[in-house]
């Protein structure tokens, strides 16, 4: 990559910057890059960064880039990776027009990496680090061989899901608290409510904080017995800690781990992020940015961005509606426990139409505007659907939920119930449709057993995956391992002790695990 | 120039090239593919490696969609953000692959026979070059602003343009499509003589996979070479020319003389297809269970005589059969073993099917 940037490209990064600016967006620097589409279709394969580790499954993705562009199925408009400053490349053989649009998208990309939450906790020197992890995992394919490592990273993919994305942003553990404390001290600190001195013993009553007291210890001292102590959502951090592996494999699990939680807030957020940077190119472009004759590339395109064909939910559109959709509702008072309190539909969609400013764009400083401000820092996809998602915007979307009909082998409409649609919607979201997996005891039976649980949430795991998936973890594991999954309604164990996977139905003869949900 | 993925991408496809074998294996020996032979376009999933995860399964085939439709009505085109949608989506690359690109997959193992340039006419290659425009076509080829401009120009001079609400609507006669000129050159010519053994010893099974095999050479050499001819031939004590319909269904009884069928393949090349002028490709089938020693040995008198010096190869295929000696092959081991032309192999079931093309046409032959 030469990294030369055409002096009309540069020119042109700098006063959309200032539009960007303008708007008060909030950006880290942006390094612009031109690439060639073979570049670009590395880059992607390598999620973004020009380093990685080498590893075949980017290969894999880089081969089905190439493919898609052959046949003109996609093609990569726009790459930015989350870093300080942000990297950003430009396709060489697309035009000014697309140029342009790709980066006002980006600058709303970089401000939300840098103002959103759930990115706060994320590595903003990431392009270093993933440069540092493919020196790392390079050196041990010279010591250990290519096979060794390449069958180690296979295993350990496997279980990449296996993150507690919020752990970044909360407190799982109670703080370590200082040893010479007493003991006793630490497990029976029960909770107090605040209260007036004379109200505290009817607030607070002493039998009350006394049974907790005792229900504490006693837990304390059952506790010890358990391991892990409670159910562990990151498996990963866990089998760093207590899988027997040695130390070039800790590392590259290490890895892993890091490389997954980077990644974790793009997955969690990419309803959000994709329609506040198309909220924003569609801003910057239609007020500032465009030209008269670049207009109908730009429409076309960004047409081709948003596009939604029966049965898909485009996140572009779907993002870029529900913010424009937020932003009119502040902007005429449909907000609030008045409003949500009404189920008269007239009456909602004429809410505060009155003061609805006039004009196509709704200008900076407005409530709707300061609320979606606030929308790109506080949610992700998740809580933005949860919260924002209204039966108008559904029936205006002409969203519907589809079924497989097993009977006719196609795929129906089957309603377009508000309730329904915003319920798949959120449990597609919900860990980003990925089963729920805890450690709940690593020392299953007292053999050093690994017992593992899926907290059934609507959807029974894939049982030849699982039972794929437990043969590489006990590779790692070296012992037997185990999975509680629920299969129609039934509660079974899959097990694989390291020669035969197998199934039983969990009943009262089959141990308990130390942990339960 | 050389990227950094290029090995991340060789060691894939050198996984894959394992892989694809061992699903072609599988495809090859699925019969009922031939079935969709006549709509030219076959669906085989290309997968990419599948890492095992603990995922859902199907017990949550259920999404959202957008757009219109009432309960009940087909949902046209993929499932949108689905569960298990989206990311993991990327590791399963399902695309349809027509024969053309089949073959390619094949031809990337197997290298193309060679066929010698000789003769004139007969065999194009084609090459389509997109350098005109025209008024109809797929809309994928819709040349948007020629359209545009068309359409703004027709607005304004029929009055309907607004400068201030500027909406510019296509008609269909506004539309203008990216055309293409196919240019033919020619290339040598090239024919295939398919000879099936179809006496009562060949039953069912040893047809179908005949039937399979002759399959992919057929598309293997119809991909490479547009234009060449086949003929076919099938025998049982006398040998007739039949089209290739009947040569996949024709039953017959009887015994075996496998030299009719030679006597009628030399025939056939004497009265239409100048050695001098076309590459001659010969494929025997049989179970091998010849009725005389003396025929066997007469085979190989008319193939070294009067077969070899004409053709660019002999390929024999003998598929097991529960029935007689299966000795031919040892026969033509025997007698024509040294001449590099001559190419036998064994089927004895559906998995051998790849290996016996793979012998047949490595280092392109």
């Amino acid at each position: 990559m030469d990294g030369s940037l055409p002096k009309k490209v540069v020119e042109q990064a700098e006063i959309i910057a200032d539009y960007a600016r303008q708007e008060e967006l909030d950006f880290y620097p942006i390094v612009f890059e031109m690439l060639t589409f073979e570049q670009m279709a590395q880059f992607a394969a390598y999620g973004g960064f020009p380093q990685r580790y080498p590893h075949w499954r980017f290969g894999m993705e880089y081969e089905r880039l190439r493919k898609q562009h052959k046949y003109g199925l996609g093609r990569i408009y726009e790459m930015v990776i989350n870093n300080d400053p942000c990297y950003t490349y430009l396709l060489s053989d697309n035009m000014m027009v697309d140029h342009k649009t790709v980066m006002a998208h980006v600058f709303a990309h970089c401000d939300f990496f840098k103002n959103n939450v759930w990115f706060s906790k994320t590595n903003r020197r990431m392009i270093d680090e993933m440069a540092n992890h493919a020196t790392r995992v390079r050196r041990y394919i010279e010591r250990y061989g290519v096979q060794r490592v390449e069958r180690l990273l296979d295993t350990f993919l496997s279980l990449e899901d296996l993150i507690d994305p919020h752990s970044a942003l909360m407190q799982r553990e109670p703080k370590a608290t200082p040893r010479h404390k007493k003991e006793d001290e630490r497990i029976v600190e029960v909770t107090r409510f605040p209260a007036k001195g004379y109200m505290d013993r009817y607030i607070n009553p002493p039998d009350m904080l006394a049974s907790d007291r005792a229900a504490r210890r006693q837990e304390a001292e059952r506790a010890k017995e358990r391991f892990p102590e409670k159910q562990v959502r990151d498996v990963l951090l866990f089998l760093l800690q207590h899988a027997t592996l040695e130390d070039w494999e800790a590392d590259i699990l290490s890895i892993i781990r890091e490389e997954a939680y980077y990644f974790a807030p793009q997955a969690h957020t990419k309803i959000m992020n994709e329609g506040w940077a198309s909220y924003w190119h569609s801003v910057i472009m239609t007020r500032y940015a465009l030209r008269d004759d670049e207009l109908i590339d730009y429409c076309e395109h960004n047409a081709g961005t948003l596009a939604t064909s029966p049965g898909r939910l485009n996140p572009y559109k779907l993002g870029v509606e529900l913010l424009r959709d937020i932003e009119r509702r502040w902007n005429t008072g449909r907000y609030g426990p008045e409003y949500d309190a009404c189920d008269d539909m007239a009456r909602r969609r004429e809410w505060g139409k009155e003061e609805e400013p006039k004009g196509p764009v709704v200008g900076q400083g407005s409530p709707g505007r300061q609320r979606i401000f606030e929308v790109r820092a506080l949610y992700n996809d998740v809580t933005f659907l949860d919260e924002f998602l209204t039966p108008e915007f559904v029936d205006d979307q002409k969203l519907y939920h589809y079924r497989y009909d097993p009977s006719s082998g196609r795929i129906v409409v089957v309603n377009r119930d508000f309730n329904k649609i915003k319920e798949q919607i959120l449990f597609m979201l919900t860990n980003l449709s990925k089963p729920y997996i805890y450690v709940m005891d690593g020392n299953y039976r007292n053999r050093g057993e690994l017992y593992l649980a899926h907290r059934h949430t609507g959807a029974d795991i894939d049982i030849k995956y699982a039972v794929e998936t437990l043969k590489r973890l006990h590779k790692i594991w070296k012992r037997p391992v185990h999975l509680n999954g629920r299969i129609d309604d039934e509660p079974i164990l899959f097990t694989f002790d390291g020669e035969q996977s197998t199934q039983q139905h969990v009943d009262e003869r089959i141990d308990k695990p130390a942990n339960a949900f | 120039m050389i990227l950094q993925i290029d090995n991340d991408h060789q060691r894939f496809r050198k996984i894959v090239k394992g892989r694809i074998r061992k699903d072609l294996r599988k495809f090859l020996t699925r019969g009922e593919l031939l079935g969709r032979e006549g709509k030219h376009y076959v669906s085989i999933p290309v997968r990419g490696i599948d890492i095992p995860r603990f995922r859902y399964g199907d017990n949550s085939d259920s999404g959202v969609g957008k757009g219109e439709g009432k309960a009940g009505d087909s949902v046209s085109g993929e499932g949108g953000l689905g569960p298990g949608g989206e990311q993991e989506g990327h590791h399963i690359l399902e695309v349809d692959v027509s024969l053309d690109e089949l073959a390619e997959i094949l031809g990337e193992e197997l290298q193309l026979p060679r066929i010698k340039p000789k003769g004139k006419h007969r065999i194009t290659a084609e090459r389509d070059r997109y350098s005109g425009i025209r008024q109809s076509g797929p809309e994928s080829l819709r040349h948007f602003k020629r359209t545009f401009r068309r359409a703004l120009r027709r607005q304004i001079m029929s009055g309907l343009y607004n400068p201030d609400a500027p909406r510019i609507i296509f008609e269909r006669r506004d539309k203008l499509y990216r055309s293409w000129k196919t240019i033919l050159q020619p290339q040598s010519n090239a024919v295939i003589i398919y000879m099936m053994d179809v006496s009562g010893s060949m039953g069912d099974e040893q047809k179908e996979l005949v039937r399979l095999e002759a399959f992919w050479i057929d598309t293997w050499l119809r991909k490479n070479y547009q234009g060449i001819e086949s003929r076919y031939i099938v025998h049982d004590v006398r040998a007739g020319e039949v089209d290739r319909e009947t040569f996949f269904r024709i039953r017959e009884d009887g015994g075996t003389r496998i030299s009719s069928a030679f006597r009628l393949a030399r025939e056939l090349i004497e009265n239409s297809y100048a050695p001098s002028e076309w590459n001659i490709y010969l494929f025997h089938f049989s179970d091998g269970d010849n009725s005389s020693e003396s025929d066997s040995r007469e085979c190989c008198a008319l193939l070294r005589e009067h077969l070899i010096p004409s053709f660019n190869m002999f390929g024999y295929c003998q598929v097991a059969s529960a029935y007689g000696s299966g000795n031919f092959i040892n026969v033509v081991h025997e007698h024509l073993g040294d001449i590099e032309a001559v190419v036998t192999s064994r089927v004895n079931t559906k998995d051998d099917i790849y290996d016996s093309i793979k012998t047949f046409f490595a280092a392109g032959r």
